[in-house]
């Protein structure tokens, strides 16, 4: 489709009112992340009816980078966070980090996870 | 309402509103994560079936296989991702508005009645194939009130649904506007918000498919 870039992050910038920096990626970076989310998301399917897969011990982990990954892009690229305004950036950051860590904090609380120090 | 164009600038030269949504999908964070972290510690300590991932057989006899659907529900995640697709196409559309429209890709791309109808359509397949789940799950014998899976199970994916359908009604509001007036340039903050609550949406989707549904 002929649409071109440049004519939508030119006219990306007339149209906010956010203040905000005003480089907003176009149609082809768009349709090339949904790709790549789609792409993570069968990968991820694949991998769960994977017998040896899901016994070993790199699934979880896995599962877990592939997930972040996806929620990277989407917000970097969908929500525009990494053309925004760092104001932006330390408003969604902030909060979520606190919030994982009390998360993970609660999950050693509770017995979900284990750290285990040196040998054995 | 004030006019579309009516700027509220605050010191750091952002738009407050702008601002406020970021706040509050940063809080929204904090509401999943808790909600996240509480189907998590409850996991694997269910006394009674049925079970997320493993067959169970009630004392009366009665033989549950697992639950959850992996192929329903990753139809269901694809459509929120294509969803979010839609959502920023509509913004991008509501944005470049006055811009001429040359060729026919131009004027599909430059539609937005047409990506917020696609993005709301979208969301309310999800909440249908959510709608479907629920309504199985109960069949099959898990309720609310069954296990530690069921109540924290419905809890996270039914806030999570719950913020879907907010957004689902704040989309068909926009595309009322755009039938009634047209949406331009000046209401691209408004429909930028919205797209952010929408991709926000789809992010905790992300997490809660992976956390409750893939890993075993």
């Amino acid at each position: 489709m002929a649409h071109d870039p440049a004519h939508t992050e030119h006219a990306a910038a007339d149209g906010h009112a956010g203040g905000e920096d005003q480089h907003h990626p176009g149609w082809s970076t768009y349709w090339k992340v949904a790709v790549i989310l789609t792409v993570i998301t069968i990968w991820e399917v694949w991998a769960y009816y994977i017998p040896s897969l899901v016994a070993s011990r790199i699934f979880v982990p896995m599962l877990l980078i592939l997930s972040g990954l996806k929620f990277v892009i989407v917000v970097m690229f969908y929500m525009h966070l990494k053309y925004d305004h760092k104001l932006f950036r330390a408003l969604f950051t902030g909060p979520l980090l606190i919030a994982a860590l009390t998360g993970i904090a609660l999950l050693f609380l509770f017995g979900q996870l284990v750290a285990r120090f040196g040998p054995g | 309402m004030s006019a579309p164009a009516a700027h509220h600038y605050t010191t750091t030269g952002l738009d407050s509103r702008k601002i406020a949504i970021w706040a509050f999908i940063g809080s929204e964070c904090m509401l999943f994560i808790s909600l996240i972290s509480t189907y998590l510690i409850y996991k694997g300590r269910s006394i009674v079936g049925p079970f997320p991932h493993e067959e169970w057989t009630s004392p009366d006899g009665r033989h549950f296989e697992p639950i959850l659907d992996i192929l329903v529900t990753s139809a269901s995640t694809f459509v929120l991702l294509m969803s979010s697709l839609a959502m920023v196409l509509a913004l991008s559309a509501v944005q470049n508005k006055n811009l001429p429209k040359r060729t026919r890709g131009e004027r599909i791309l430059g539609s937005s009645k047409l990506w917020l109808w696609m993005t709301a359509l979208l969301g309310a397949t999800f909440l249908g194939f959510q709608a479907y789940e629920f309504t199985s799950f109960v069949h099959e014998g898990l309720t609310l009130s069954t296990n530690l899976f069921g109540s924290s199970f419905f809890t996270l994916t039914g806030f999570h649904g719950a913020h879907v359908t907010a957004g689902v009604i704040w989309l068909v509001s926009l595309l009322a506007i755009d039938y009634r007036r047209g949406l331009g340039p000046a209401d691209a903050l408004n429909v930028d918000i919205a797209a952010l609550y929408w991709h926000f949406v789809d992010v905790v989707w992300i997490v809660i498919f992976t956390v409750v549904y893939l890993i075993q």
